[in-house]
């Protein structure tokens, strides 16, 4: 049952990052699309603890980490270069 | 694992999976951008922990260790999620993003953006004028 479930909210999520992409796309401004990119860091965060789940090892949490680490810095690097023109003053 | 366990992993993970649907359809949908800041920022994240609540179980049960690797994700999300949310609207108040008609106060915008960054004390000999703290 829990492969089931693990499929189904894996297909929830890829939907989830399909209409991410098209806020991307579309967005009027460019913090539209900053915005877009940070959920799309954390939907693959959850995309990536279900394939964790689903192949039954411990092993994805640390690339997950990773993402969730790097994620925040290029948002706020973004917005600190478009907020003040330079990311380190 | 028995199938009780496997139904409170189920429903952890389904939950998790709706709230970030939701989160996205908001976040595709809403009108304006300081409102579309609203949905990645609240249900992503809580759908994210959700997901990384079932996660926990599973390992639990499962595996029959507890990592303590989701709990630092939750944390870090928890944390980062409203400093990202409000760098971007600070980004959004700065370029001047349009709004809805039906805003409050919108003037409230020109005092937001006056607001300046603290200053270092040793150069005041190069902004005598700007409002440093003496």
């Amino acid at each position: 049952m829990l492969d089931i479930t693990v499929i189904i909210v894996s297909g929830m999520l890829c939907v989830a990052l399909i209409l991410n992409l098209w806020r991307l796309i579309i967005g009027p401004h460019v913090v539209d699309r900053i915005l877009a990119l940070d959920t799309m860091y954390i939907n693959s965060i959850a995309l990536i603890l279900l394939y964790g789940i689903y192949n039954r090892t411990p092993l994805y949490f640390e690339a997950a980490l990773l993402i969730a680490m790097l994620g925040f810095v290029s948002s706020v690097a973004f917005g600190k270069y478009l907020l003040r023109g330079d990311i380190i003053e | 694992m028995s199938f009780a366990i496997e139904l409170v992993i189920s429903f952890f993970l389904i939950v998790g999976g709706i709230f970030v649907l939701v989160g996205s359809i908001g976040l595709l949908r809403l009108k304006d951008l300081y409102v579309r800041l609203h949905a990645p920022t609240k249900a992503t994240t809580l759908g994210l922990g959700g997901v990384l609540i079932g996660s926990m179980f599973y390992m639990h049960y499962a595996q029959g260790y507890i990592t303590i690797n989701e709990l630092l994700i939750t944390l870090f999300l928890v944390i980062t999620a409203p400093v990202t949310a409000h760098i971007l609207a600070k980004v959004a108040l700065h370029h001047r993003v349009k709004m809805m008609q039906r805003t409050r106060n919108p003037h409230h915008v020109e005092t937001a953006r006056m607001q300046q960054a603290p200053q270092v004390l040793e150069d005041k000999s190069k902004d005598k004028d700007s409002n440093t703290i003496k």
